[in-house]
């Protein structure tokens, strides 16, 4: 499949201090790329260089080195922009002008004229969620309303390739759920998508690929289905049973945890055969509320991988 | 060009309904209006101060809109990031800059028609209500058409103190933006006594540094016509023209400066 996006050594220094400038290496030579159609999960803990890899993906910023590619043609290309959408991190746009001029607004730079323009971005609207507030000026708008307008925005051309700089970022659950189905269309569309999220949860549902940065670097990236170890981890079970058998739980478990009202927590080793501890409990007198298998989450792959990132690089600083 | 012209539409658009530069409008009408009542306390001068107020009147506001929005157009779309919505479309750096170039401009244009029309009808109100004997004192009508011509050199003078606040927004914060630009317009006023410093100094550098000076900043000067309109006395066609010419190549350099600095910029 060919790549959507592509970067070759991608590099960003920023010149830091007033009196003494001395530059400071935001993003460190990342090389990635994203084939179309993939929804592109793109995390890393705070300051860690995606925003800035995004900016640089957009040309609001100009690398130090190294190049980036979208769709073939050079990243910031005129015909490029025509083809993209882009959704920047807590988005802000004009005060004085409504929801559905400012998109008209914008609908008109994609070169849409005439009775297209109103159809577009009425449609863009309906697809965010925005209905009667799209008379209402910006200014009045919360963040989660700007939010849904920033979508909007970056919906109007049907783009090819889409950029989300924290797309959930001020969203109530409700808006979240809504943004994560219309990537989820997106994608079923053929949409290729990048996003940068601290949500993993998020990342987890949506991405077929994920990268994690970590201070500029680019420290793992594959499919979610060989990063994750989806081998088992152990059992979560929960039952109900009287204090006399609170005693002999411990027997079965590695832990337990009472969660009240009568209900305790057990959690089993992976070959703890759960059948025959819930037949055996049940047997006791014990009541089966749930039973769930332990595998790893993005969470514990992230907070693994960040983890030993900072490990090392403490270790080469004390060296 | 469609372009340029779809972003000076909605900075247009959006500068018109910020209630700042409104309010500046407002009170210059409101000032314009009062000059009539400031002419009653004084004798035989009346029209003079309703022509010397209500012109510097337009002067002085459009110069406080023209830098109020003049320094929003780069700087608090890059403070405030809206920029990035802008520029990730299929904008030019170039276009977004003349686009809100053209959008600022046509503001000042309009409101300096609304304040254009306040200053005519308290003149035409003065010259239904003048006497004949008090007419025959005038040094020149109060309708005298001629008083158009100061409005269009005021209008030159706006624009470029404009291009002036659209180029230092372009690398520079709104206050700093502000400061300067006003900084300038006060330079621009006096800029023809730097081409006589020469003959106070006995020191070459300084003349040639102030001889430097006065052909780098702008020479506002001649854009100020109030006091020979005002006495009826006559501009000449050719002064207007190479005002107005020496204004569109000024505004034309700092464009492309304002272009140059604003291409090469990060946003961070």
């Amino acid at each position: 499949m060919s790549a959507a996006i592509e970067t070759e050594g991608l590099t960003k220094d920023f010149s830091v201090g007033f009196w003494r400038p001395r530059p400071y290496r935001a993003l460190d030579h990342l090389t990635l790329k994203v084939a179309a159609g993939e929804v592109f999960g793109f995390l890393g803990p705070n300051g860690a260089g995606k925003s800035t890899t995004l900016k640089l993906l957009m040309q609001l910023l100009y690398p130090t080195s190294g190049e980036a590619r979208i769709l073939g043609r050079p990243a910031g290309d005129s015909a490029v922009r025509q083809r993209i959408g882009f959704l920047a991190e807590n988005p802000y746009y004009y005060d004085y002008l409504t929801a559905e001029e400012l998109l008209a607004y914008f609908a008109r730079l994609f070169g849409y004229r005439g009775a297209e323009v109103g159809t577009r971005v009425a449609r863009v609207l309906d697809e965010v969620g925005i209905g009667k507030e799209r008379r209402l000026r910006l200014r009045r708008f919360s963040k989660g309303m700007t939010q849904r307008v920033g979508l909007a925005q970056a919906l109007l051309n049907e783009p090819e390739v889409l950029f989300l700089d924290e797309p959930m970022s001020g969203l109530d659950p409700l808006a979240r759920r809504h943004v994560r189905d219309l990537i989820l269309g997106l994608r079923a569309k053929g949409c290729t998508v990048f996003f940068s999220s601290h949500i993993l949860s998020d990342a987890e549902t949506l991405c077929s690929r994920v990268g994690v940065l970590v201070q500029g670097k680019l420290v793992a990236s594959g499919k979610l289905s060989e990063i994750l170890a989806f081998e088992l981890q152990g059992w979560e079970l929960v039952v109900a049973c009287g204090p006399q058998l609170h005693a002999d739980l411990a027997t079965f478990a590695r832990t337990v945890t009472p969660l009240g009202d009568g209900h305790v927590l057990l959690h089993l080793a992976p070959d703890a055969e759960p059948d025959r501890v819930v037949a055996e409990l049940t047997r006791r007198g014990a009541r089966l509320v749930s039973l769930n298998p332990v595998r790893e989450t993005l969470e514990d792959y992230f907070v693994q991988v960040v983890g030993a990132t900072a490990a090392r690089d403490a270790s080469g600083v004390g060296a | 060009m469609r372009t340029i012209w779809t972003v000076a539409g909605a900075s247009f658009k959006e500068s018109v309904r910020d209630r700042v530069p409104y309010t500046m409008v407002v009170f210059a009408v409101l000032m314009i209006a009062a000059s009539y009542l400031i002419s009653e306390l004084t004798a035989g001068q009346d029209l003079k101060i309703i022509k010397d107020l209500g012109l510097a009147a337009m002067s002085i506001f459009g110069l406080v809109i023209a830098v109020f929005i003049g320094i929003g157009l780069v700087s608090k779309e890059v403070e405030r990031k809206s920029v990035f919505g802008l520029l990730t479309k299929p904008v030019t750096r170039a276009q977004f800059i003349l686009g809100k170039y053209l959008g600022l401009v046509t503001t000042l244009a309009v409101n300096l028609t609304v304040m254009t029309v306040a200053y005519y009808a308290v003149l035409f109100y003065m010259d239904a209500t003048a006497t004949a004997g008090m007419k025959a004192s005038w040094a020149a009508p109060a309708l005298d058409p001629r008083q158009l011509i100061a409005i269009a050199l005021i209008m030159g003078e706006l624009a470029m103190v404009t291009a002036v606040a659209l180029l230092f927004s372009t690398f520079s914060s709104p206050l700093l933006s502000a400061l300067l630009t006003s900084g300038l317009w006060v330079a621009g006023h006096f800029n023809g006594d730097l081409r006589q410093f020469e003959q106070v100094v006995d020191q070459p550098v300084v003349a040639w540094i102030a001889r430097a000076l006065y052909y780098v900043l702008p020479n506002l000067a001649p854009f100020n016509v109030k006091a020979e309109v005002v006495y009826g006395v006559p501009v000449s066609a050719a002064h207007v023209g190479f005002t107005l010419l020496y204004a569109l190549i000024y505004i034309s350099a700092l464009l492309v400066a304002a272009v140059a600095i604003f291409r090469r910029r990060d946003f961070k």
